[in-house]
């Protein structure tokens, strides 16, 4: 398993998303967000952070980063799965690469806690650390299988409790919750596990 | 010249001395300079002979920006530092270029920035403006904070009317760094000058000359001497400088923090003992129009100097080309003993850098001012104790979960976090890098330390080390951050002094160091001095364990070490001021004897995994403390706690010296056996809290206790 870390300036989860990787024995390398080399991968993660500072709105300025054409190009090959967490999440739904947006919080503030999750009709918590995580589902859309991460005490107003969705056919995968902050038992939570689990799963599929 | 040295702050004296020392007049230009160096921000006049008494042993690079403490091939590097003043007037950006800043003392040693802590005190929220400036502080620590990616762990927010418009703001980083990767701040000559990060403009200026003031009541003049923060070209620039420290073409780095490019270049020259020559035309500048001496005391943020050996010029700029940073080539460093000054072709100034770094210092007066004996006098009288009065002290702002604060701070980022804030004592981290675990804390007592500043100033030193034991870690050494008002009071010498000795005491009974620290003086407004409050940030280590609050139902409660009796001194208690109104009378001190054979007898007992739970008493008593411990576990309690008539006092009592803990089992034997004083107070139970004739819903408590802040801030 081959896992590409796509870092842009202001991006801030990359080391912790590779070292969640490498625990899985994943054979990790970052990618700087003006390379255009996706080859030999099998998953390609958008990690947290502030990619280019977040002006504007959150994910504005990466859409049009040189990396995000060749994501495109990845996805159309059906080369492996696209992971985007927090930030990369964001992304991919100003990219149009999945439906709907992510704007401000209910409460209007930046939220850090641990958050339990509906994933695949089991419980798990996972840390949640972000200002714009409110999901706002696209009218007349039916995302019902989409759904893959379902908050159970909605924290930042998302619509339908959405914490995650899951475009099985094009492979691409995004949620706002950390679960690579959520593999290590020094720090506690260990739920972060089945969401990679689940990732070498479907890429197995 | 005369009205010029003195508008800048420089008194006739230092002028003098200033002359007598160069063997003539400065210039227009160099006056501006020595403004700079020798104001009280960068020349620490008032307080440099007392700050050399700290105990340094076992400290690393305890001269550079920031020392530290080694943990097998590591340092941890750490370090507070104050942005009080900028608070004060633009609170977002005070507080979030007062992050950036320490972040940078950090970052120049070659580490990389791992978690940040901070100390908060306000005035009471009463007053829409005290609300206005801790909101945004808060915002302001979590904008810059969470976008560098740098997790804020932990830290203390505080109440006091003093502080109401002198807001104290205290940031602590800290960093890691292999052994063998830390660069230091010494130049040589033959080096090439470099300038890499942001557009030098013209904000912050004067700002070092502007920490050294009162503030004044129009703010609109102070306005312009706040910097202002950019996170994303911080974060950027932190990797950057990471990146190009590691190049062995690199014989010193230097962060521009308090008088910007003119303390951070001249300090170079001084440490390495040789001169520099830089030419001005070649700072990138964001304003053009600018003065040589604006583009040299100009504090624009998110920059950093370098002197690199020339022939790696072209493998540094093409680091700092990859991540967009601009970077220029702006000077030398040469043999002569000479700091030069190059603005068009012309040198505009030229001083040795030892004038220029060594400034004059004063001694201060250590005689006690009349409050200390009028206070200590003082009485009241104590009611007895009511059911509100529990009540009324979970609510109270000091007491009451500080979630609305810290739930906005990323404390989770780079997987190091071993707990969430609130839930233990200090905030712990894991070094993977060596599979070891650290701890961090911040504390001060601004009542005790008014009422006492020497006792007071040990007492808040204990508090850290109550706070590291009491979560399983064994203490290796502090940063201080010692908040003042104006060093030319005479009671302000004598709370300034009697505190360093205080916090040097104490360092030495405990046998660790002081390993960096920072000093802010001028903490006042024209109606208004603060009380005295050095802010103490301590470390601990721990090998193996990740000690976790596992209490359960039936689990045995103890207190141990000191008792409240009806003799006991308890002044500068938090429930005096909450609900008589005072402050006053004598207040306890530290048996340090007792202290160390706690502190071992409880790391004892949690490598044995003999206990369940542990808190120190501190702040709120030990009603408070044991309420903590119950929040934590979401447990109820039942016993008896209170022993002597005063239950006010018996509950809410601040004294040295001890600590709860829990057990699943009985522990009397192993406290016999150590000699350990203790006092069997209940045990764990489900729903309710019940000692003595009281009774309580605990849920109802826990409700009170995670809501009073919270909507005390949105109403």
């Amino acid at each position: 398993m081959k896992a590409g870390i796509i870092v842009f300036p202001g991006t801030n989860c990359d080391r912790d998303t590779f070292e969640a990787c490498s625990f899985f024995g994943w054979e990790c390398r970052y990618i700087w967000h003006n390379e255009t080399d996706l080859n030999n991968l099998d998953a390609i993660f958008l990690p947290g952070g502030f990619s280019y500072g977040d002006y504007i709105c959150s994910g504005r300025l990466a859409k049009f980063s040189p990396i995000i054409q060749e994501v495109k190009n990845f996805i159309k090959r059906k080369q492996g799965i696209i992971i985007g967490i927090c930030n990369g999440f964001q992304i991919l739904c100003e990219t149009k690469l999945l439906p709907g947006v992510l704007t401000t919080n209910i409460n209007n503030k930046f939220i850090c806690d641990d958050t339990v999750l509906t994933f695949q009709n089991t419980e798990i918590t996972l840390p949640i650390a972000h200002k714009e995580g409110r999901y706002i589902a696209p009218k007349g859309k039916n995302l019902c299988n989409m759904m893959f991460l379902q908050y159970k005490n909605n924290p930042n107003g998302s619509d339908y409790d959405i914490a995650g969705l899951y475009d099985r056919e094009n492979k691409i995968l995004a949620m706002m919750p950390h679960p690579e902050r959520a593999v290590f038992k020094e720090t506690g939570l260990t739920d972060g596990r089945k969401i990679f689990e689940f990732i070498q799963k479907e890429l197995n599929k | 010249m005369t009205q010029l040295y003195k508008n800048l702050g420089l008194s006739d004296l230092e002028y003098e001395e200033i002359k007598k020392r160069l063997k003539r007049e400065p210039n227009e230009l160099e006056t501006y300079l020595f403004s700079a160096m020798w104001s009280e921000h960068c020349g620490y006049k008032h307080s440099k002979k007392y700050i050399s008494m700290f105990p340094k042993k076992n400290a690393i690079c305890a001269q550079e920006n920031s020392g530290g403490i080694g943990i097998g091939e590591h340092v941890i590097f750490f370090k507070a530092e104050s942005h009080n003043h900028p608070s004060a007037v633009e609170p977002f950006q005070g507080a979030a270029t007062g992050i950036g800043g320490i972040i940078r003392d950090i970052l120049t040693l070659g580490a990389r920035p791992i978690a940040l802590l901070n100390s908060l005190k306000f005035g009471s929220l009463q007053e829409g403006r005290n609300k206005y400036l801790l909101d945004g502080v808060v915002k302001g620590i979590s904008s810059y904070g969470n976008s560098t990616g740098i997790p804020t762990i932990g830290g203390e927010t505080g109440f006091e009317d003093c502080f109401s418009l002198s807001p104290l703001v205290n940031v602590l980083a800290v960093g890691i760094v292999k052994k063998s990767d830390i660069k230091k701040s010494s130049a040589m000559p033959g080096g090439i000058v470099m300038l890499l990060g942001s557009y030098t403009g013209k904000d912050g200026i004067h700002g070092a000359s502007f920490a050294s003031k009162e503030l004044k009541k129009d703010k609109k003049e102070d306005k312009l001497s706040v910097q202002i923060a950019d996170p994303f070209t911080k974060k950027v620039v932190i990797e950057a400088t990471l990146e190009i420290l590691k190049s062995e073409g690199i014989i010193a780095a230097q962060d521009c923090g308090a008088a910007g490019l003119l303390s951070s270049t001249s300090e170079m020259a001084y440490k390495g003992n040789c001169g520099m020559e830089l030419y001005l035309d070649k700072v990138h500048l964001r304003e053009h129009d600018m003065k040589p001496w604006e583009i040299m005391l100009s504090e624009s943020q998110e920059r950093m100097v370098f002197i690199v050996k020339p022939n790696f010029v072209q493998e540094i700029t093409n680091i700092a080309n990859k991540y967009d940073i601009k970077i220029s080539e702006i000077g030398k460093t040469i043999e002569q003993k000479e700091y030069r000054i190059f603005f068009n072709g012309n040198m505009e100034a030229n001083i040795p850098p030892e004038v220029l770094n060594n400034c004059i210092t004063y001694d201060l007066k250590d005689s006690e001012p009349n409050y200390i004996n009028e206070y200590k006098r003082k009485t009241y009288k104590e009611l007895p104790l009511q059911k509100q009065n529990i009540i009324d002290i979970l609510k109270c702002h000091d007491i009451a979960s500080k979630k609305y604060i810290y739930s906005q701070y990323d404390y989770t980022v780079g997987n190091r976090t071993l707990t969430k804030p609130e839930s233990t004592s200090s905030s712990g981290l894991w070094i993977k890098e060596e599979n070891k675990f650290i701890a961090f804390t911040m504390d001060s007592n601004p009542r005790q330390c008014f009422l006492n500043p020497y006792e007071g100033s040990v007492n808040t030193v204990y508090e850290a080390f109550r706070n590291i034991t009491a979560s399983g870690f064994k203490p290796s050494g502090i940063t201080d951050c010692l908040n003042f008002a104006s060093p030319e009071d005479i009671g302000v010498q004598y709370q300034f002094v009697k505190s360093v000795e205080g916090i040097s005491k104490a360092c030495i009974e405990l046998n660790i160091p002081v390993v960096s620290g920072n000093v802010s003086f001028y903490n006042e407004t024209p109606d208004n001095k603060i009380y005295p409050t050095p802010v103490i940030g301590m470390m601990g280590i721990s090998e193996n364990n990740i000690f976790k609050n596992s209490i359960k139902e039936n689990d045995f409660v103890y207190l141990i070490g000191k008792d409240i009796d009806e003799k006991t001194y308890t002044g500068g208690s938090l429930y005096q001021k909450l609900f008589y109104n005072f402050t006053g009378g004598e207040i306890d001190t530290v048996n340090s004897e007792l202290e160390l054979k706690l502190s071992t007898f409880i790391l004892q007992m949690i490598n044995k995994n003999n206990i369940s739970g542990c808190n120190d008493i501190s702040k709120g008593g030990l009603f408070i403390s044991l309420f903590e411990l119950l929040h934590n576990a979401k447990k109820g309690f039942k016993g008896d706690i209170i022993n002597i008539k005063e239950g006010q006092k018996a509950l809410f009592g601040e004294i040295t010296g001890r600590y709860i803990i829990t057990s699943h089992r009985t522990l009397e034997e192993e406290m016999k056996k150590n000699l350990i004083p203790y006092r069997f107070l209940g045990k764990i139970q489900s729903e309710t809290l019940e000692f003595n004739d009281f009774r309580f819903n605990i849920k109802e408590l826990f409700d009170i206790y995670e809501k009073a802040f919270e909507s005390e801030l949105n109403s």
